[in-house]
């Protein structure tokens, strides 16, 4: 029982481990800034969640006691990586993109982020 | 029940308040849940002011089944993401923007939407169009754009409709 735990922990740090390497991985070689946000908000959110998983098997044999502060890690992550995503991409959109480059949003003619570069908030 | 619905006016984020600070005490006790409870009914109250046309959810199994399906895509995403990242040259990969319309008009819904997207393989949402019935993707590798269109649509957001409206 105890070593197959074990295993079980092991294999979540492993994978963990590994996807943490890709994404990491990824911001190197892909090209463009828009490609390297794909690496770290997608390859780092299962590698989390396996150190997570590994973490909460952990508690209860190792230690004695349930651990459920990795849901909550879980569900933080998972509000705040989107948000930091969608910062990044604003900036980007913003200095590296005209409405010219983008497709169009049919009737609405602009991007929210151009649409304001037009009102003159630009900084 | 009027008195009730003054004193608890978001049943439902009182209680994942209440979940979470017990999760944060990490520990069972009756004194955290009472206080859990406590911060529950307070907070709800104080921050009434920011949700002034709250969406009614509807459907707790189709919530249920929404979460699963995409926590299970994200899973599937990073491995294909993975997969790209490590045998696929990079000149290789087609990213896109894409252009989603949307049918969802709800803000809540359309954010949860954007994040889903975001979360979830290959695709990042980046903006939203001047009068929100568009949504701006970007997608890593996308040889077939319309498909993902296609995908997203139907794939959470009808389900989105279907919890929101």
């Amino acid at each position: 029982m105890e070593s197959l735990a074990e295993i079980l922990i092991s294999a979540g740090l492993v994978i963990g481990g590994i996807f943490g390497l890709v994404g990491s991985f990824g911001l190197i070689k892909l090209r463009d800034p828009m490609s390297r946000l794909h690496a770290p908000t997608k390859a780092t959110t299962l590698g989390v969640g396996g150190t997570l998983i590994a973490s909460m098997i952990h508690a209860p044999l190792f230690e004695g006691h349930l651990s459920f502060h990795e849901l909550l890690i879980t569900l933080f992550l998972f509000l705040t990586a989107p948000v930091t995503a969608f910062f990044i991409a604003k900036v980007h959109l913003h200095r590296n993109e005209r409405p010219e480059t983008l497709p169009t949003p049919g009737e609405d003619r602009l991007w929210a982020t151009h649409d304001a570069d037009r009102d003159g908030n630009r900084d | 029940m009027k008195i009730l619905a003054r004193l608890i006016p978001h049943p439902l984020l009182t209680a994942l308040l209440t979940v979470v600070w017990l999760l944060l005490v990490n520990r069972w006790s009756l004194n955290s849940l009472l206080f859990g409870f406590f911060l529950g009914l307070v907070i709800p109250v104080v921050t009434a002011p920011f949700w002034p046309d709250r969406p009614t959810l509807r459907g707790p199994l189709k919530i249920a089944e929404y979460l699963a399906i995409a926590l299970w895509d994200i899973c599937v995403a990073n491995v294909i993401v993975a997969r790209l990242i490590l045998f696929k040259r990079a000149q290789d990969l087609e990213p896109h923007f894409i252009a989603i319309p949307l049918d969802l008009r709800h803000p809540e819904a359309i954010t949860a939407l954007a994040a889903t997207i975001t979360l979830t393989p290959g695709t990042v949402s980046a903006d939203l169009s001047a009068d929100g019935h568009y949504l701006l993707v970007h997608c890593l590798h996308a040889p077939d754009p319309d498909s993902v269109v296609e995908e997203i649509k139907d794939r959470y957001e009808r389900r989105l409709k279907e919890i929101f409206e």
